[in-house]
């Protein structure tokens, strides 16, 4: 039996003995619950965006830009509006008086450039698939033929596609004001000294691809309003930012808009934006005063939803002959597309802080310049900047290794931070509160066989295999749990990174937990039942978290970042607590006894020494009926709170793989991946296992699979799921996992975020498996994605083993298509 | 991914569909017809086909279904994928088929799409039309003045064409049984398992006391239509395929050699199996890689098909 089926065995003994059984101490908080939100969410039984029905209904259809840069001379909806079933057909200076600019809300630096964003162009369009008009229709299918009815005339300008060349002199211009978007710098230590007569210097550069977040529901947007107010209801991430960003942009007061995110199906902060279709369906439902739909198709959304990634880094790493880091250096270009949408400037800057990973080291200096290129602009999307700065210095730590010619896991040994040493400041001037590398990294090789495989490694070396076998390692931390108010007020973030959470103990005794976390797949509300069961002394079953209108959970601050636990989830704990507290207040009333004698255990407050006591069912029925309350108490058992937290969480971790390269083919599998997470202590392993499985897979199709492709005119080549492969269940392995457990000191849950990790964690550790099992080829880097054809080009232009010939990598690469 | 306006008819007969196709052919509309809609209904929504008109078949009796007719296996248009992969006798007596099918997509769209629908539509980089010119296979046409042959290796004329006639149905395929001393294998390269073949091999090899006496080798999506590897199949005539190993090349030795450095007969023979293709240029694979694919999976289907 091969190691790797010793492996899975282990891991799913792990999985199944966290679900057995109960939990030993009656705890909620641990206990694998399946998610109570998944039968609706599974069968479909739950209001999506698309399904919403409203009498009057009218369907919204977009024309889009066919050209990457033109100026608009002339645009005539005449036509449409003669077509069939058409309401209205509306183009860019329609609207010209009342949409205005959509939002950055995250302006990084003094220099940044930040342009006039309308949602619908109306004089130069700077990316294909910008909206130029629009037809509203009886149905959808009308609305969709009368889009060929609209005239529009462009006069072509050059399109921007290169980075570089975009920041050269004499580059066409995206916009009036130049390709820079901003500039941002960042240093701790002396980079200068730790480079000075450094023994070792590693040189690199990485291409992070541009990738199209790819959730499982399109983006979809319904608008109405009776005259005075205004409802959006929107398959979005962020319902109460939206409203704000709703209100500034189009003018509407905000006490009079309601956004509400229904149930939603995935986002990967793809919908963490505000988008210029809610903003345009909002115009418009006030516009006709009808209802309004739009949903779009997929390759509408592969064109138009914010793209993620797209940055060159170069990374330089002195080092001693020992491998002791002594600095890094980065210098990265992001490309921001054509527009700085929500938080499109602010993505490379939650990676300025991660380049440095778990090492230590004495110097560290960062700068990032954005450019504008004519493209969909890029946002968050799963990792937001942390992906690519785990992926450099892991990629770069690799390399080290190499021209040292020590095992990849000595190497990070001698550099990574201690469990003895936490809280650790690191030179990127973060406190890491707790962590221990060293555990999940001996779990990780135990689990995966990794001296065996070295051996079989050798061995296919030794016969010449055609198939090579390689290991990858990615030891990563992140920063998550975004974020403690005063660190994005010193980063010109432009709002707090607090959560709200209202608890509320209704007369008969059953609770309502009100969440300003956002779920949309995430599990939010089992997970939050967990907490207030515990934290109340009430049953699972009696808990119900109410989310994502903003009538309902008035305040919040949304999801991304994996901060939904750690801000929202303890926001719900401290909820409680309070909620708590007031409980044992009335319970020592009204046992006429001393607050101070008063105990609370498993849902009962009794008088210390006595079998008295009251439950807190019974104390939230006497705080409704408010009949004999203490004196100055408020009737009803429930409170509110707003968190703010105190430091960013800090997961990390061991990923291991082990991949197979075909070296006739250039065809990539892996043979095992192993993923050893530390979250700190877990609330529901099987909500953790869920993130890790899909974190893993969409860092995996990066380093395999993905790529938003433009061609040299800047039109869009991946459009379909034809064209941008998104890996499936069949084309990934079995992975094994397991956790360590190192409480955060941060909160008192001892929890850390997980929704980001396993993405972090993984697209590193395939690429290096690759170069590792390509090594005796010469070969040292090979661009993502590894397809089998770059790969085959990459061997192709290097060289066989025993030649003193140079290493490359992506050799025999000339690209069809501009990255 | 809305479709424009079509009309749409289903007649109740095969007679009724041939003279609805015909009367549409003879009127010059543009006339599609609708079998299990797997690859025409995306065309349609992406907007890439505008048919006047969908005939759809779906439904008519006598064109769904397997038979063992004696020296080849009938298999109706209409059968979907799913079908013809559960079928006993296809299994039995054209083997090629199911290994091919097996890889055609996902479950889902095996369930929905045809083998007469997947063959008409002669999608070069589809899994089947590889088969049917490996296995010389018979098609059958039906239109309102009868019904006629077309031997496989003349059907597919181009991209996305057959010499199917305007009016006329295909109604079903015949697929000669070849003998016990044959062997076969579909070798599919995918980067993804729902995807269309990159390159995808269909190998039939009859063996003569460990000797290939013949090979017939499909090509998918080396040109505009399915492709016979003629030369590879030439070359391989009469070679040994004990000679053979299992390995591949050296690092940084050329396709063709062996890892021990000796030269493999049928390795070089398969070398030649991208001769005379025209192999497309797309996101997964440029020309030169897709016939290097053809040289090492060819290799490796004949390898299994005669194992």
């Amino acid at each position: 039996m091969t190691e790797q089926l010793d492996a899975g065995l282990v891991g799913r003994q792990i999985a199944e003995s966290d679900q057995l059984g109960d939990p030993k101490d009656g705890r909620e908080v641990g206990r694998a619950r399946r998610r109570k939100e998944d039968a609706r969410l599974i069968t479909g039984r739950t209001t999506w965006t698309d399904n919403i029905q409203l009498p009057g209904m009218l369907y919204v259809a977009f024309l889009r830009s066919p050209i990457a840069h033109a100026r608009i001379t002339r645009v005539d909806a005449s036509a449409a509006r003669a077509r069939p079933g058409v309401v209205a057909a509306l183009t860019g200076r329609d609207f010209a008086d009342e949409q205005g600019s959509l939002p950055c809300a995250w302006p990084v630096s003094e220099d940044v450039v930040i342009p006039d964003h309308p949602p619908m162009a109306s004089d130069e369009v700077r990316y294909v698939g910008e909206a130029v008009a629009c037809v509203v229709a009886t149905d959808r299918y009308k609305a969709v033929d009368a889009l060929e009815a609209i005239e529009v005339d462009y006069e072509p300008l050059e399109a921007v596609l290169d980075m570089t060349e975009a920041l050269a002199e004499g580059s066409p211009k995206v916009h009036e004001a130049g390709n820079q978007a901003f500039t941002w710098k960042f240093s701790g230590g002396d980079a200068e000294a730790a480079f000075r007569d450094a023994p070792v210097v590693i040189d690199r550069t990485y291409v992070q691809q541009r990738l199209i977040p790819t959730a499982m529901e399109p983006r979809a947007v319904v608008a109405t309003t009776d005259g005075g107010s205004f409802t959006v209801y929107s398959a979005t991430q962020i319902p109460h930012i939206l409203r704000v960003m709703l209100a500034l942009t189009t003018g509407i007061p905000e006490h009079r808009l309601r956004v509400i995110a229904p149930d939603v199906g995935g986002g990967f902060g793809s919908k963490l934006q505000v988008t210029a279709e809610e903003v345009l369906c909002l115009l418009l439902t006030r516009r006709l005063g009808k209802p309004v739909k739009w949903t779009e198709s997929r390759s509408e959304g592969n064109l138009t939803v914010h793209h993620g990634r797209d940055q060159i880094q170069k990374i330089s790493l002195a080092a001693e002959r020992d491998g002791r880091i002594r600095g890094v250096r980065v210098d990265l270009l992001a490309d921001m597309g054509a527009y700085l949408m929500l938080v499109t400037p602010g993505i490379p800057l939650l990676g300025a802080f991660m380049y440095n990973g778990i090492y230590k080291m004495d110097a560290y200096d960062f700068r990032c310049t954005g450019v504008f290129t004519t493209k969909m602009p890029t946002d968050a999307y799963r990792g937001a900047g942390r992906p690519e700065a785990t992926f450099a210095i892991e990629r770069t730590v690799d390399e080290l290794a190499h021209e040292l010619g020590m095992d990849p896991l000595e190497v990070r040994r001698r550099n990574w931070i201690t469990h003895q040493e936490f809280p650790y400041a690191t030179i990127a001037g973060l406190t890491y509160d707790s962590g221990n590398y060293e555990a999940a990294t001996d779990r990780a090789m135990a689990l995966l066989g990794y001296d065996k495989l070295r051996a079989e490694q050798a061995d296919r070396r030794d016969r010449r295999d055609p198939v090579q076998l390689g290991i990858g390692v990615s030891t990563y931390t992140e920063m998550c749990g975004l974020a403690p108010s005063r660190v994005l007020g010193s980063l010109s973030y432009g709002a707090g990174g607090w959560e709200h959470a209202a608890v509320r103990v209704l007369p008969t005794g059953k609770v309502e937990v009100v969440t300003g976390s956002s779920a949309h797949g995430q599990g939010h509300e089992t997970a939050w039942s967990q907490i207030a069961a515990d934290a109340l002394g009430v049953p699972f079953e009696d808990v119900s978290v109410l989310h994502g209108d903003t009538a309902i959970a008035p305040q919040g601050m949304d999801t991304y970042g994996s901060r939904s636990l750690v801000v929202g989830g303890i926001a719900v704990l401290r909820a409680c607590e309070k909620v708590k507290a007031k409980a044992a207040e009335l319970a020592a009333h009204l046992l006429e006894a001393s607050p101070d004698d008063v105990e609370f255990s498993t849902g009962t407050f009794a008088v210390r020494g006595t079998s008295e006591g009251k439950t807190i069912q019974e104390l939230a029925l006497a705080a409704f009926a408010a009949h004999d309350l203490p004196e100055g108490f408020e009737p009803r058992l429930d409170a509110e709170v707003t968190f703010d937290p105190e430091n960013f969480s800090f997961p990390h971790g061991t990923h291991l793989c082990a991949a197979e390269v075909d070296t006739e083919t250039g065809m990539v599998r892996i043979r095992s991946y192993v993923a050893v997470d530390d979250v700190g202590h877990v609330v529901n392993p099987l909500i953790v296992e869920g993130q890790v499985h899909g974190g893993i897979a969409q860092g995996i199709a990066q380093a395999l699979f993905e790529e938003a492709v433009y061609d040299s005119d800047g039109n869009l080549l991946t459009t379909t799921m034809a064209d941008y492969l998104i890996p499936s269940a069949a084309d990934l392995p079995d992975f094994v996992t397991d956790r360590t457990e190192t409480p955060a000191a941060s909160n008192p849950l001892g929890v850390k975020g997980v929704g980001e990790a396993g993405t972090i964690a993984s697209t590193p550790a395939v690429v290096n498996a690759i170069v590792d099992a390509l090594r005796p080829y010469g070969v040292n880097d090979v661009p993502m994605p590894c397809t089998p054809e770059r790969v085959w080009r990459t061997l192709a232009g290097a060289a066989p083993p025993g030649s003193t010939a140079a290493g490359r990598g992506g050799a025999g690469e000339s690209e069809g298509g501009e990255r | 991914m809305i479709p424009a306006t079509f009309d749409y008819i289903r007649p109740a007969s095969l007679d009724e569909a041939c003279h609805v196709l015909r009367d549409a052919g003879d009127s010059g509309d543009d006339v599609k017809v609708l079998a299990g809609g797997q690859s025409l209904l995306p065309l349609l929504r992406l907007r890439l086909a505008y048919p006047s008109a969908l005939v759809d078949l779906g439904r008519l009796p006598g064109l769904r279904g397997v038979e063992d007719r004696g020296d080849h296996v009938f298999i109706g248009a209409l059968t979907t994928h799913d079908e013809v992969l559960r079928s006993p006798v296809v299994r039995e007596h054209v083997p090629l088929v199911a290994m091919a099918t097996a890889t055609v997509a996902d479950p889902a769209v095996r369930h929905r799409g045809t083998f007469g629908g997947s063959l008409a539509h002669a999608d070069p980089a589809g899994d089947l039309p590889a088969v049917a010119l490996a296995l010389d296979c018979v098609f059958i046409a039906r239109s309102a003045e009868g019904e006629r042959e077309i031997p496989a290796a003349e059907f597919f004329t181009d991209y996305l064409e057959t010499a199917l006639r305007p009016g006329e149905v295909l109604i079903g395929v015949r697929a000669p049984k070849l003998g016990a001393d044959w062997g076969f294998h579909y070798e599919k390269f995918t980067r993804t398992a729902q995807a269309w073949a990159i390159v995808g091999v269909a190998a039939a090899v009859r063996s003569e006391g460990g000797d290939i006496a013949e090979a017939r080798i499909g090509l998918t999506n080396m040109g505009p239509t399915p492709l016979r590897a003629q030369v590879a199949e030439e070359a391989l005539r009469g070679l040994g395929v004990a000679h053979g190993n299992g390995g591949g090349p050296a690092p940084g030795s050329a396709p063709g050699s062996a890892p021990d450095g000796a030269r493999d007969p049928v390795r070089d023979a398969c070398g030649q199996a991208a001769e005379g293709a025209s192999p497309p240029s797309d996101l997964h694979a440029r020309p030169d890689y897709r016939a290097h694919l053809a040289r090492v999976l060819t290799y490796r289907a004949v390898r299994a098909a005669s194992a």
